[in-house]
């Protein structure tokens, strides 16, 4: 070693002494000069690397002796203790960075330990021998290093996304095409939904129905969502998703039907307009209390398990319903029971008036999936295609998996919470109108239908009037349905009338037909 | 002293022939010959879950710790008969046991849920009042959960204190939807529990804990149903009617043979379903009797007892000769080291059948109050 330093030293000696008196009087002797120069720093940086590499060598090797000091001399072990402690967990930093940090920090002896001395592992201290540990839940690796997890990830989970907002696709980006079919009846689709939503919101400011809620600004997610799935694929949802149900079929009359809780209503009048639900459409009847669906939906996929079915359950939840307890036995149920169940998360940025800056303080709801083992994708729910995409292959993985999925699809609630909310009073109007307008995933994705030539301007008034025209129709017919007999109030409490229920409708009948201006008319005894 | 005695050493060996009258062992089966067998409330309550489970392939039983045979071993031998696909644990979580069962029974399966002890159930009162008890109603007769059966041990045990010992069972008949079922022997636990699960509405079932092993009875082995909303009575008598359900049943037959030896005829009346109840056998024993006691474990205020005090005084009134009278728990968490104060004991009992019975007391612990 001391040889090539010798040799490396006077390589370097001589450059230093003979560059600066060279005369460049022949181009020759220049040349010459040069070669020799530029052969000195060749040798000079040659020996330099083999002397660091010796040096290295020299360190482990004398690490091993007081590693087998320190077994003999428990002292020892104190003191150079956090050399010896393997494996680290391997670095990305290239070698040279190493060599450059200087021959005498340990974090260098480790790493060109490890490198160089792997069998340096098995030698060290009989405390370091396992490298994993076990416990009840399989083994896990150990570290010596103390350190948290930080709260979030440098990056936020980025946004799935095909079209952007010209409607054009992005280049390179995965999709599940479309037909030409399949493509329009979801603009038809979307466009419906946007309509009906305007109507009946109007009719509830007449005066004609108590209650209405929209689902304006997240018709993708509605509309594509459904077409992805099959039509035996059980849907549990919260209350924003009308638009699965006019997929599968669900006539504007019997939604109007419903709304006024007339005769015809499926649900006999019992509850509350936008409480829809429908067997034939696989479709569970809706109800208020928030999440309260999730974990039935575990439970409904279980079944479908159990069945053998090519179906699963789909569930849909916003990003307020994320915080309810429910959600947490949900997602676990349906992982720990191995569910095909594809939880949907609309993250709509809104709970009424509580912004997602006051619901939680993760990175949305995607980043909760693995906590519960549960595969998740984040993706812009104002997309169709994407949205569509994505629900059809957590579908897929879903059925032929066996395991849960959640979707967690980023979009605005352009509307008002419902008709018994202003959202004005605590959102600015320039926000509302901006995803409106500039945002709005029914425009972006017509343009994409449309440069595909699919569809056109003609089309979209005569959809539009079309609609409009069979949804006042709908409305007027509902209002004007015999209501629900009264033995309706009494049925289906249980399967049959209890004693209890009997004796209370004979009292009520007898009570109406002795004060019958204290009682709304029209309801058949 | 005796009541002391009575209810610390209540080991109830009933067999067929007990004292005259005393009718604590169900006799509504009617089959000539069954064979039957001496068993404790747990392997009755065990025997009707073998039984669903093997008459119904599309029926599952699960909650905590499940798998192993229960806390309680109601469950034993279930996962290894029937496979963990159809009886498993769960999570502890029981929004998500209740909610999870709610799906499947939503999809046509009968779910046999277990919540560990009744004074855990109410993280699932959510999933039970407002899904499962409106399932069927809400979506128009569309949807329904009935397959769904809630189990839950219940009551005093003597040493439980505030969570292993509540009687929860008033915050549910106040839920039009769900039907609540409380059994008094291991017989009738089997009879109770196979109606229950068979029954196409969701049902609440309290088991008494004391009984699990306390309560040996004869319980036929074949599978047999015991009718919801009958109640029966257990024993005859003239003067005083006296209602209760469950573990407290025990307690009332030792007051009514106390009652006896004073010369009080006692009517004892075991409800059995709580929602809904059986008003008209009810109401015909205090028609004939005029003199109503109602005893239950559970706080007085708000108990299930003022809902009977209440029907009965509708429908008896000029019947009644003294006031509806109520023995029942403390308005006091359950306490641990007061147990014997707390509890409704068959002293108390005693002491207001006589009062009751008496026309020259006029005061009675309820009034107090």
């Amino acid at each position: 070693m001391t040889c090539q330093v010798r040799q490396g030293l006077h390589a370097l000696v001589v450059l230093l002494i003979h560059y600066p008196q060279t005369s460049l009087k022949t181009p020759l002797l220049s040349c010459f000069f040069f070669f020799i120069t530029l052969h000195h720093f060749l040798l000079f940086f040659f020996f330099l690397y083999f002397f660091l590499a010796d040096m290295a060598i020299w360190f482990a090797r004398s690490r091993n002796i007081v590693s087998s000091l320190r077994q003999n001399l428990g002292l020892s072990a104190i003191l150079i203790k956090r050399s010896y402690s393997s494996p680290r967990p391997v670095t990305n930093y290239p070698l040279s960075s190493r060599v450059f940090l200087g021959p005498f920090t340990s974090y260098r002896h480790e790493s060109t330990a490890v490198e160089t001395q792997p069998d340096l592992v098995q030698q060290s201290d009989h405390e370091d021998d396992a490298q994993e540990l076990d416990f009840p839940g399989g083994k896990v690796g150990y570290t010596s290093e103390m350190k948290f997890i930080p709260e979030s990830s440098s990056q936020r989970i980025p946004c799935y996304r095909v079209l952007n907002e010209h409607g054009r696709i992005i280049s390179d980006t995965d999709f599940i095409p479309v037909s030409e079919k399949l493509a329009v009846r979801m603009y038809e689709q979307m466009a419906t939904l946007q309509v009906m939503d305007h109507i009946f919101y109007e009719a509830q400011r007449q005066g004609r129905i108590s209650f209405y809620l929209t689902s304006v600004g997240e018709e993708a997610i509605n509309i594509a969502s459904a077409a992805a799935l099959s039509p035996e694929d059980v849907v549990l949802p919260q209350y924003r998703e009308p638009g699965v149900l006019l997929w599968r079929g669900f006539t504007l009359e019997e939604f109007a039907n419903q709304c006024f809780g007339n005769k015809a209503d499926y649900g006999k009048g019992r509850q509350m307009p936008i409480h829809y639900g429908s067997n034939q459409h696989n479709y569970f009847t809706v109800s208020s209390p928030i999440a309260t669906q999730l974990p039935q939906a575990a439970g409904v996929g279980y079944a479908l398990k159990m069945e053998k079915k090519n179906a699963c359950a789909v569930t849909f939840i916003g990003d307020g319903g994320t915080s309810e307890g429910d959600f947490h036995a949900g997602l676990n149920f349906a992982a720990v029971m191995e569910a095909p169940v594809v939880f949907i998360c609309r993250n709509n940025g809104w709970a009424i008036s509580t912004h997602i800056s006051e619901q939680f303080r993760s990175d949305g709801i995607v980043v909760k999936g693995q906590a519960y083992g549960i595969r998740s994708i984040r993706v812009d729910g104002n997309d169709a295609l994407a949205v569509y995409s994505a629900v059809r292959s957590a579908r897929e993985m879903a059925v032929t998996e066996q395991r849960p999925v959640l979707i967690e699809a980023m979009t605005y609630r352009v509307g008002h919470h419902s008709t018994s909310d202003d959202s004005t009073k605590y959102r600015e109007a320039d926000e509302i109108q901006y995803w409106k307008m500039s945002r709005n995933p029914v425009n972006r994705y017509r343009k994409w239908v449309e440069d595909n030539g699919w569809w056109s301007e003609e089309d979209e008034s005569k959809l539009r009037s079309s609609t409009r025209k069979q949804l006042l129709q709908a409305i007027q017919a509902a209002e004007k349905w015999e209501k629900q007999p009264l033995t309706e109030l009494f049925n289906d409490v249980y399967d049959v009338k209890t004693k209890n229920l009997e004796e209370q409708e004979l009292g009520l009948k007898e009570l109406v037909e002795k004060q019958p201006q204290d009682y709304p008319t029209g309801f058949h005894i | 002293m005796a009541s002391l005695l009575g209810r610390f050493c209540r080991k109830m060996v009933v067999p067929g022939s007990a004292h005259g009258g005393a009718r604590l062992v169900s006799t509504t089966t009617s089959c000539e010959s069954e064979t039957v067998k001496s068993l404790n409330l747990y392997s009755a309550i065990n025997q009707a879950l073998h039984i669903a489970l093997e008459t119904d392939p599309r029926s599952y039983v699960f909650g905590e710790d499940v798998g192993f045979g229960g806390v309680f071993r109601c469950t034993t031998g279930l996962a290894e008969r029937f496979g963990k696909n159809r009886v498993f644990n769960t999570p502890l979580c029981e929004q998500g046991i209740v909610g999870f069962g709610i799906g499947l029974a939503a999809m046509g399966n009968r779910a046999v849920v277990e919540i560990q002890f009744a004074d855990y159930i109410y993280p699932a009162f959510d999933q039970i009042v407002n899904e499962a008890a409106k399932f069927r109603y809400r979506s128009g007769n569309q949807f329904n959960c009935g397959g769904l059966t809630i189990r839950a041990p219940y009551g005093a045990v003597g040493h439980g204190g505030h969570y292993h010992s509540q009687s929860p069972e008033a915050f549910f008949c106040h839920v039009p939807g769900i039907k609540v079922v409380i059994p008094r022997s291991p017989r009738e636990a089997k009879g109770l529990l196979l109606s229950s699960i068979r029954d196409p509405n969701p049902v609440v079932f309290f088991e008494p804990k004391w009984l699990y092993r306390q309560a040996v009875e004869e319980v036929p082995e074949h599978d047999y149903m015991i009718p919801l909303s009958e109640a029966e009575v257990i024993r005859e008598g003239n003067d005083i009617t006296l209602v209760g359900w469950g573990a407290q049943l025990t307690v009332m037959e030792q007051a009514c043979l106390d009652a006896e030896k004073e010369g009080i005829s006692c009517e004892l009346i075991d409800l059995k379903t709580l929602l809904p109840w059986d008003k008209e056998t009810v109401e015909a024993s205090v028609k004939k009797t005029g003199r109503l006691l109602i005893s239950h474990e559970a706080p007085v205020t708000g108990g299930f007892g003022a809902e009977i005090s209440a029907t009965i005084l509708e429908r008896c009134f000029l019947k009644l000769e003294a006031p509806v009278s109520r023995v029942c728990g403390l308005d006091t968490p359950f306490p641990l080291v007061f147990e014997p104060f707390y509890m409704p004991t068959k002293n108390k009992a005693s002491f207001f059948c006589s009062s009751v019975s008496s026309p020259s007391k006029t005061h009675t612990f309820s009034c107090r109050h």
